[in-house]
């Protein structure tokens, strides 16, 4: 039944985090931890997947999670290869999988694909053949894992533990995988209390069944918070039948010093970028003391290798 | 043709006989139920025993895809399958390409199945032209090709005039609309229940009020008009509770609903399985457990198909984008045996709400085995096991969410105006 682990429990597929045992969650930012310091060498390789194909394969648009992707895979000696293939009618249906037999037939090893459909991993990950392995980066509204393990081991550097900590998410979880995922690791590793506050029109119907706590009003879902974690307000959104304005969604939903001093006085604040300043965020906030946005980055690129490795250990190597 | 039904278990619930008895047939019309007319000599006897005999199923939505989608399906094998699934009379939907909103596409339609074996087949014309929800088509001349109520399917209908002169104009005839409620801004872009499953799946959602808004619209027009209404495909718990309360102050109103949706829920979408993407959407266990109480008590009256068969490569793909449906008509009667069985109803009840009760919308002399009606008949094992598999199904369209599930109860003989149009292989 579970699509995404191997019959002895390893990693097969990384599709979601809703569901993935607590002890390979922490086998990965334990493997992470260990590549943290290969970005720091002066050759920065490792030759965990020399010889393995790994196909980027963007049917949405990204330069973030697809670069960094990108190098953590060359980081590991792996032949990369990217497409982008922008959304066209074309590429829908049955193309998909016409798409991924032709790369399984030049030998890929593993893909890494964003899709704007959510369950699209799950899908191609239903139809590839045994040895090759589905990392989903991004499908949708349903998941983006990656960058929920890298926001876990970013919140695990700075504070140590999750059993006592209260994070918040703030903004348009409605539209967000990266929330999706980020609300199933930290209910998995723990995390007493997890807060999502956002206007009635950006959050969804029964998230309460998610295991989180549900605030309208920034101030108290602030308060007392170790862990702020802004969302990204889509372009789109800002203006429509969900927001009115920018300007008011910044004015109540924004954060600000102000609002983050409700938080606890060593709280961190993180986002999965890219920002949109004075939307979800003053620059006051995103690049003061309390911000570990950059972190994230450098992170992710160790988390993205822990992920790859381990899947390329689990019966594929 | 003559034949002899014997020693079968006799199931008629227009005639509230349920009894071991022997049913004999000739000219197309059931002639003995119980004793042989005088000088009756079968050419074919069929033994039942241990079988049961029923009137032939009534299904109030089969779609035939023809015309237009015949790569989806064909009318041959749509109603062989229906054949296979114990169904003698269908109702199907104008969603065809083009629709069926001209007497000259009902009447050919009509030709091209009566040359055919199987069920009869009874379309529901388009009620507006294009089925594009501004002009009303010519539902007089349609009705006299042969159209016995109007819809739009699926298709939406976004403009309360439109519906509102089109109940008025119904009226004027005394001709049924059978409307699926479902805003259609509400529901706009959804592909699964709005709720837990599509929060937790990041699926778009389309909220239970996309149907109870749609109806509160069809109830007041309906009450305002006089116009005969019969809700299809009704998937909420509230908008059930409007329904019954509807009838209860004597609106005449009647309603189905698809045997998928009693017993699935949007907790089978985890895993995105696409054969799971049905319209409406799979709900709630409190909206599919109103479903099962519903039509235990009688305020649903009736159970079908909703039979859409779907091109194999239209389901292989995302949910978002896979197309909607499910294929069914081989599995109304194990469907709705199951729900009988686990809910404790009586098997005649069961056979009620897929016989005499839908040919009573549908407004034909079905679902009856009195002497001198039409010898549509279904003799099928309720005990028999089988498990669903494109191998085991007739249809062309092996989309149906209930892959490779056991079923108990199968149809061993489909006999329509007097012939045997379906027998299963020993």
């Amino acid at each position: 039944m579970n699509l995404q682990l191997t019959e002895d429990g390893r990693l097969r597929h990384l599709l979601t985090l809703d569901g993935l045992p607590r002890a390979i969650i922490l086998q990965i930012l334990d493997t992470a931890e260990s590549f943290m310091d290969v970005g720091e060498r002066e050759v920065k390789k490792v030759p965990l997947l020399r010889g393995k194909s790994i196909f980027n394969l963007f049917f949405e648009p990204s330069t973030r999670t697809r670069t960094t992707f990108e190098i953590a895979a060359k980081r590991l000696s792996a032949d990369v290869v990217n497409l982008n293939i922008a959304t066209s009618s074309q590429t829908k249906g049955e193309a998909i999988l016409d798409t991924v037999d032709n790369l399984a037939a030049m030998h890929a090893d593993m893909f890494i694909m964003r899709h704007a459909q959510s369950g699209a991993a799950h899908f191609i990950a239903r139809h590839v053949a045994p040895h090759i392995s589905v990392v989903n980066a991004g499908d949708g509204r349903h998941a983006h894992p990656t960058q929920g393990l890298l926001d876990m081991f970013t919140i695990r550097r700075y504070k140590g533990e999750f059993h006592n900590l209260t994070v918040a998410i703030v903004g348009d979880v409605l539209h967000s995988r990266v929330a999706r995922s980020q609300i199933h690791a930290l209910t998995t590793l723990g995390v007493p209390e997890v807060r999502v506050i956002g206007p009635k029109t950006l959050l969804p119907q029964g998230v309460e069944q998610m295991g989180v706590k549900v605030f309208h009003d920034m101030e108290a879902g602030l308060a007392g918070c170790d862990v702020v974690i802004m969302l990204r307000l889509q372009n789109e959104r800002m203006k429509g039948a969900r927001l009115p304005s920018a300007q008011e969604y910044f004015k109540f939903f924004g954060l600000t010093p102000e609002k983050l001093a409700l938080a606890k006085p060593d709280a961190i604040v993180m986002h999965p970028g890219p920002m949109n300043r004075g939307v979800e965020i003053a620059s006051e906030v995103a690049d003061g003391p309390q911000s570990v946005i950059l972190p994230q980055v450098t992170y992710g690129i160790a988390v993205r290798m822990a992920v790859m490795a381990m899947l390329a250990g689990t019966g594929n190597a | 043709m003559k034949i002899h039904i014997k020693n079968g278990r006799v199931i008629d619930p227009t005639n509230v006989r349920d009894e071991v008895a022997d049913v004999y047939i000739a000219a197309g019309k059931i002639v003995g139920n119980g004793h042989a007319p005088a000088d009756f000599h079968a050419n074919r006897t069929i033994d039942a025993s241990g079988l049961i005999v029923c009137p032939g199923l009534v299904d109030l939505s089969v779609r035939l895809r023809e015309p237009g989608f015949e790569y989806k399906a064909t009318l041959e094998s749509e109603m062989l399958a229906a054949a296979a699934g114990g169904i003698t009379s269908l109702a199907c939907p104008p969603d065809t390409d083009p629709p069926l909103d001209e007497p000259g596409l009902v009447e050919m339609l009509k030709f091209r199945a009566r040359n055919l074996p199987g069920p009869r087949v009874y379309p529901v014309g388009a009620l507006t032209q294009k089925l594009e929800g501004r002009m009303l088509t010519e539902m007089a001349e349609l009705a006299e090709a042969g159209c016995r109520a109007f819809t739009q399917a699926d298709a939406p209908l976004a403009d309360t005039l439109v519906l509102l002169r089109a109940m008025e104009y119904a009226a004027t005839f005394g001709f049924c609309l059978w409307l699926r409620p479902q805003d259609v801004s509400l529901a706009k872009g959804g592909v699964a229940h709005d709720g837990a499953i599509a929060a937790r799946l990041g699926l778009p959602g389309i909220p239970a009020l996309a149907e109870t808004v749609a109806l509160a619209t069809i109830l007041q027009l309906a009450q305002e008009t006089g116009a005969r209404i019969h809700l299809a495909r009704l998937s909420t718990r509230d908008g059930i509770a409007m329904v019954g309360a509807a009838k209860a102050q004597g609106l005449a109103v009647t309603c189905d609903v698809a045997c998928t949706h009693v017993h699935l829920s949007e907790n089978d979408l985890i895993g995105f399985d696409s054969h799971m993407h049905l319209v409406p959407p799979l709900r709630s266990l409190r909206d599919r457990d109103a479903i099962r109480e519903a039509l235990r008590d009688g305020t649903i009256d009736a159970l079908c198909s909703d039979h859409t068969p779907v091109d194999e490569d239209e389901k292989q793909r995302p949910f978002g984008e896979s197309v909607p449906g499910a294929s069914g008509v081989e599995l109304l009667l194990p469907l709705t045996l199951k729900w009988a069985r686990e809910m404790g109803v009586p098997l005649m009840q069961a056979i009620d709400l897929v016989s005499r009760k839908p040919a009573q919308i549908l407004g034909i002399p079905a679902g009856s085995l009195s002497v001198g009606s039409g010898a549509d008949l279904c003799v099928f094992d309720e005990a028999a096991d089988w498990v669903v598999t494109p191998r085991t199904l007739a249809s062309q369209g092996d989309n149906t969410p209930f892959l490779n599930r056991p079923m108990q109860g199968r149809v061993r003989y489909t006999l329509i105006d007097g012939h045997i149009d379906f027998e299963a292989a020993p």
